[in-house]
């Protein structure tokens, strides 16, 4: 090794000095503590996240668990007078929202799963990714961007103008939910089509099956887990609405079961009405019975409510695309 | 073989099933195209006495919602603008960089059974309603922050987003920022912790074997690779934190001007909680003019996410 440096010295090739590039002992230092720096800032960065989410959770838990009661849930706020207690000896309760919340939540799944499965049919088993295809599938992309507040104006507007002006019912908020809830059903619907095997596609033709009846016997089917669970993430997303609901479906103190006729409330719309109020009146002398703060309590108490349901329907949607699983080859 | 049988004989009605059925197809794919348009022409439809109504009218539903302080149309929407992507842009900067560490956190130091976990608790953050955040922001966030954003005033003062005295209560567009922050981190940190798990395995193994550390791979290998997606993430994040509207509604104590002045109350307000808070009360021209505002959030949103997917598909391409 030494007489080949030497060899090449005589050569007159250039003479390089290694240890001029050896790392020095400070600069390699610096490197590791800039190494275990930015391991703390990202470690930190994700203790910073749970912050949040741990208060958010935590607070609503506390506070909501105070009126949390069976009356709560059994009774609607008709009857409810400032701070006092109604003849149930409850403060109030939520049925009538958690009616609302459902049917409309129903009307919404009604109109936008079915759209959402046929329109990821088309675009994996017949558009092949041609230019309408592509179009499409980036507008599907964009419409999840829309804020839900516009929804919320076209769903109005469109009902202003179809069937009158001053028209709100809660059917209103299904059109409005199912706008918001489309791109999210189509693009999970999209992802699991896509995961079938195209062997079991090209098996089935070549029995002689339909494409038809290739598609719902044994596509849909294969992928009907995931099709499920992406359309349970779906609801979950769009149950907590509450800025075009506002505006389309209304709020009243009593149930209404007719989701095409009249006023509806639901869930979010009544948290945000309860904390809007601030506090109830109580008449100068009442007993203890009466409580000001209760329009928050209340508040609180559906916020836990429709945190229960939300956090439900999410660990429902991810265990039926685990336990129900179609094992592809990967 | 009765059932074998009726397959041999009937596969005329299973092609007229097939055509239906791909009409089907067909027709929900362009149902998208028609509901977008339809979403554009009803709000347009809706705010057109607007445009072509009676102007002195229009102006003066614009100066009753002011209180006078704007008196047409576009004084009124342009500071409102202006407030939607002050908020915006604030709550983007708090989320960016606590999200890319999360995302960072999630796809290279945590270990692998750890990891879908932490992917879970993130998902969670974006599965809580808005309306809570609101909830949790009014209530809890706007007291507790208080002390930290005084301590700011009275320390960074001298920066003008930050000129004092802090606003007591805390509703203030500092704060919505904070909250609307809370709420974009999770589709930052999903989407670039996605494009960051794909960073191909060969140049992290090059960066390593070339000496670096693990900031140093970061930089050289995954950071580049993901750079798009990451920049599309925020957009969509921006999308997002431009059309929320009750955490703002709930928390901001709104008003009507230009002023960058992060911790005072009476500031600003954005386009989806102006409607949201004026619209029980407008009458039949009010409407239009709320409307209006929001066809006008519709179109900015429309292209920021447009822009958003444009960068994802040509990363993708």
């Amino acid at each position: 090794m030494a007489e080949a440096t030497k060899k090449k010295n005589l050569d007159g090739a250039p003479v390089i000095d290694f240890d001029k590039f050896r790392p020095t002992r400070s600069s390699e230092q610096a490197r590791k503590i800039k190494d275990y720096v930015m391991t703390g800032v990202i470690a930190l960065a994700f203790v910073i996240a749970c912050i949040p989410l741990v208060s958010v959770l935590w607070t609503t838990i506390i506070n909501g668990a105070k009126r949390l009661n069976l009356n709560f849930l059994g009774y609607n706020m008709t009857g409810v007078v400032g701070g006092n207690p109604t003849p149930s000896g409850g403060y109030g309760g939520v049925l009538h929202a958690i009616i609302g919340t459902l049917e409309i939540t129903a009307g919404a799944m009604v109109i936008s799963i079915p759209i959402g499965i046929m329109c990821a049919v088309y675009l994996v088993e017949y558009a092949h990714g041609g230019k309408l295809a592509m179009t499409i599938s980036l507008l599907v992309d964009v419409m999840s961007g829309i804020p839900s507040i516009v929804a919320g104006l076209f769903a109005f507007s469109m009902f202003t103008i179809v069937f009158g002006p001053g028209t709100i019912n809660g059917f209103e908020g299904s059109v409005a939910l199912s706008l918001l809830m489309l791109p999210t059903v189509v693009k999970s619907c999209e992802e699991m089509l896509k995961i079938v095997p195209n062997d079991l596609r090209e098996a089935s033709l070549a029995l002689g099956v339909t494409k038809q009846r290739t598609i719902t016997k044994i596509v849909l089917r294969t992928a009907l887990p995931g099709i499920v669970s992406g359309c349970i993430l779906a609801i979950a997303r769009v149950i907590g609405e509450t800025a075009p609901l506002l505006m389309t479906a209304g709020y009243i103190a009593s149930t209404n079961v007719n989701l095409f006729s009249g006023q509806m409330t639901t869930l979010p719309v009544y948290v945000y009405q309860e904390y809007s109020k601030l506090n109830a009146n109580c008449p100068a002398g009442a007993d203890a019975s009466c409580v000001t703060t209760i329009p928050m309590e209340r508040s609180w108490s559906a916020a836990l409510v429709l945190i229960i349901i939300v956090l439900l329907l999410n660990l429902i949607g991810r265990l039926v695309a685990k336990v129900f699983a179609v094992k592809t080859e990967r | 073989m009765s059932s074998q049988d009726k397959t041999a004989l009937a596969p005329t009605g299973g092609k007229t099933a097939d055509k239906v059925f791909r009409g089907v197809a067909y027709g929900c794919g362009i149902l998208i195209l028609v509901v977008l348009a339809a979403v554009f022409l009803f709000l347009f439809f809706r705010a057109w006495p607007l445009i072509g109504g009676d102007q002195a009218a229009n102006n003066e539903t614009v100066s009753n919602f002011t209180g006078g302080k704007a008196n047409n149309f576009w004084g009124y929407v342009l500071p409102l603008l202006f407030g939607t992507v002050l908020v915006s842009i604030l709550a983007l900067i708090i989320a960016f960089f606590v999200s890319i560490g999360i995302a960072l956190f999630i796809s290279h130091y945590a270990p692998k059974n750890i990891a879908t976990g932490l992917s879970y608790v993130v998902d969670l953050l974006a599965a809580i309603p808005s309306v809570i955040y609101g909830l949790w922001g009014g209530l809890i966030l706007v007291p507790a922050i208080y002390p930290f954003w005084d301590w700011v005033a009275n320390h960074l003062g001298w920066i003008p987003i930050f000129a004092g005295p802090a606003a007591n209560p805390q509703r203030t567009v500092g704060t919505v920022a904070v909250v609307l922050a809370v709420m974009v981190l999770p589709i930052i940190t999903s989407m670039s912790r996605d494009i960051f798990l794909q960073t191909p395995s060969l140049q992290q193994e090059a960066a390593y074997g070339l000496g670096a550390t693990k900031w140093e791979m970061i930089k050289l290998a995954v950071i580049p690779f993901g750079k798009s997606g990451i920049v599309s993430a925020s957009m969509l994040a921006l999308g997002r934190a431009l059309g929320e509207t009750m955490a703002v509604l709930m928390i901001l104590s709104p008003g009507l001007s230009y002023s960058i002045k992060l911790l005072q109350a009476s500031q600003s307000q954005t386009i989806a909680a102006n409607i949201a808070a004026q619209y029980p009360e407008a009458n039949d021209l009010g409407v239009s003019v709320l409307i209006g505002t929001g066809l006008i959030l519709f179109l900015i949103t429309f292209v920021v996410n447009f822009v958003a997917r444009k960068i994802t598909e040509k990363a993708g391409a």
